[in-house]
């Protein structure tokens, strides 16, 4: 059972923004979907995630990448060359 | 630099952006038309992914695959519509209205390359590209009555993909028929290194339809059981008897990790999606954030205005199944039980060449039917499992019921693509010789 509460929480961990009206309409559908992943739980024991991937590199070289200009051009906002974000504190 | 001119009547709203006047270069598909879909980058092209988010984003780059097709003298010349982030299964979440199917008005093309499937599927476009994260390509294919393949997991570079759930999705050709999807597949295939996941491994087979002769088809049970349409199965299973007049041997099995697919694959996609799309924050690209507001306020509200609601639902799904004191219960069990999948094809593939069955469960369905997720998300039971497996698979139209198109799914060994596009060859041969 997802409460409305939960709803509230995951949504600020999300930052999705949950408004009240939608409450009652996500705290069913994922009460439904949760249930339905239940059915995991009826996996064999003994199964556990061993490492099937592995890592790919390369020498740490230069190439050529977005200049500033080309890479400000879809920024919200920007200032003296840098994107602008909200403040954090 | 040649142009041709495209000015589609697009009455089904296939198309996010066209290009009325689109360049080509000299190359083995000169002037060939071909639509995108909208979550590829085309550098000067807007790319929204169909989302209100991305509205007025024009990337600076081009995606490999776009590179590749450019220098074969292909003409990009639109962007189609698609679920916003690819979330959906009937192109009805797009911010930019829903894509209408071209057999029935009334009905959704699938999704969520519900546009690229319209556009190939009325004669707007030869050939288009979808993605494929849980049936992305097939789906709409299925729908629409055309074919789309989607190739085994790292056959075609991801890099310029606005991908929501790296680990499953591929970029894959859809077209009329399967010689279409053939000719766009050698021309997109192959390594890449701008994508860590990319293998060496190029495409360049001609389809030959006498493979089917000596053929070992296996036949899951589960495809075509529970939840699936009657009328469905029965014309699969003439598709099928088909491939046995050829000289196939169909060889029924049983797939146990099929009770557990579709929910490890939900689980996996949308703790992917969580991660994935906190990138769009209106900082960097997209409509712009409100910079005077604290950061998680305006973050807050300006992913609530413009994600549409589907795309937060998998977000908070995703973040609850990664949350504190539930990654065991939903992440883990769900890695555990997509290597139960991929366990289950490896046994099954000692002993058969392709597996086949329906791509979908149903025909498509009325526009505004599938309004509660669970249900969507149950339609997509037979086609998560080739990507949980990283396995290739396509669908090719095999008949309808009531007019509307029923497709045929193909699945193969990892990076044995040819062989699932031999025997789709040798079906649609078949059937175009005997007028059905």
């Amino acid at each position: 059972m997802v409460s409305k509460k939960d709803v509230i929480h995951v949504g600020k961990l999300a930052d999705v923004g949950v408004n009240e009206s939608e409450l009652e309409e996500f705290s069913v559908q994922f009460t439904k979907i949760l249930d339905y992943f239940e059915i995991l739980d009826e996996l064999p024991e003994e199964r556990t995630i061993t490492g099937e991937t592995f890592n790919i590199l390369r020498e740490d070289i230069i190439t050529p990448s977005l200049n500033h200009e080309i890479a400000l051009k879809n920024a919200g906002e920007e200032e003296e060359g840098f994107f602008k974000a909200p403040r954090v504190m | 630099m040649e142009m041709i001119s495209f000015n589609p009547h697009d009455t089904c709203n296939a198309f996010i952006t066209t290009q009325i006047q689109a360049p080509f270069k000299e190359g083995a598909l000169s002037g060939v038309p071909i639509a995108i879909k909208d979550n590829i980058c085309t550098a000067g092209i807007e790319t929204t992914c169909g989302s209100a988010i991305l509205k007025g984003y024009i990337p600076p780059y081009d995606a490999h695959v776009i590179t590749l097709l450019k220098d074969a003298g292909a003409a990009i010349v639109g962007k189609t519509n698609m679920d916003e982030f690819g979330m959906g299964t009937t192109t009805e979440s797009s911010a930019f209205g829903p894509t209408t199917n071209p057999h029935d008005p009334s009905r959704v093309p699938g999704g969520s390359s519900g546009g690229s499937a319209a556009a190939v599927a009325s004669g707007m476009v030869p050939y288009a590209l979808g993605t494929d994260t849980g049936g992305s390509i097939r789906c709409p294919a299925s729908f629409c009555g055309i074919t789309g393949l989607k190739p085994t997991y790292g056959r075609v570079s991801r890099f310029g993909l606005i991908a929501y759930a790296n680990s499953l999705e591929q970029i894959g050709p859809m077209a009329q028929d399967v010689s279409g999807v053939s000719r766009i597949f050698s021309v997109i295939a192959g390594h890449d290194t701008h994508d860590a996941t990319s293998v060496n491994h190029p495409y360049t087979h001609n389809p030959d339809p006498e493979k089917i002769n000596g053929m070992r088809i296996g036949v899951p049970d589960e495809f075509f059981g529970d939840g699936v349409d009657p009328a469905v199965s029965t014309v699969v299973k003439e598709a099928l008897d088909v491939f046995a007049s050829k000289g196939a041997e169909l060889i029924p099995f049983t797939m146990p990790s099929m009770r557990f697919s579709l929910a490890a694959y939900y689980v996996i996609c949308t703790s992917e999606a969580s991660s994935n799309l906190a990138r769009f924050d209106g900082i960097r690209y997209g409509p712009a954030i409100d910079t005077k507001n604290r950061w998680h306020d305006a973050f807050s509200k300006y992913r609530h205005d413009y994600f549409g609601k589907e795309v937060r639902r998998r977000i908070m799904l995703g973040t609850f199944a990664l949350s504190s004191g539930y990654y065991g219960r939903y992440y883990q069990k769900a890695q555990a039980a997509k290597r139960m999948v991929r366990e289950d094809f490896a046994r099954i593939f000692t002993d058969v060449d392709i597996i086949a069955g329906p791509t979908m469960p149903t025909v498509a369905y009325k526009l505004g039917e599938k309004n509660d997720p669970l249900q969507m998300y149950l339609s997509d039971i037979l086609t998560v499992p080739a990507n949980l497996a990283g396995v290739p698979a396509l669908s090719v139209p095999c008949g309808h019921i009531e007019k509307m198109p029923v497709g045929l799914q193909i699945m193969g060994k990892p990076f044995d693509d040819e062989t699932v596009i031999d025997a789709a060859y040798a079906y649609e041969q078949e059937v175009a010789k005997n007028g059905r």
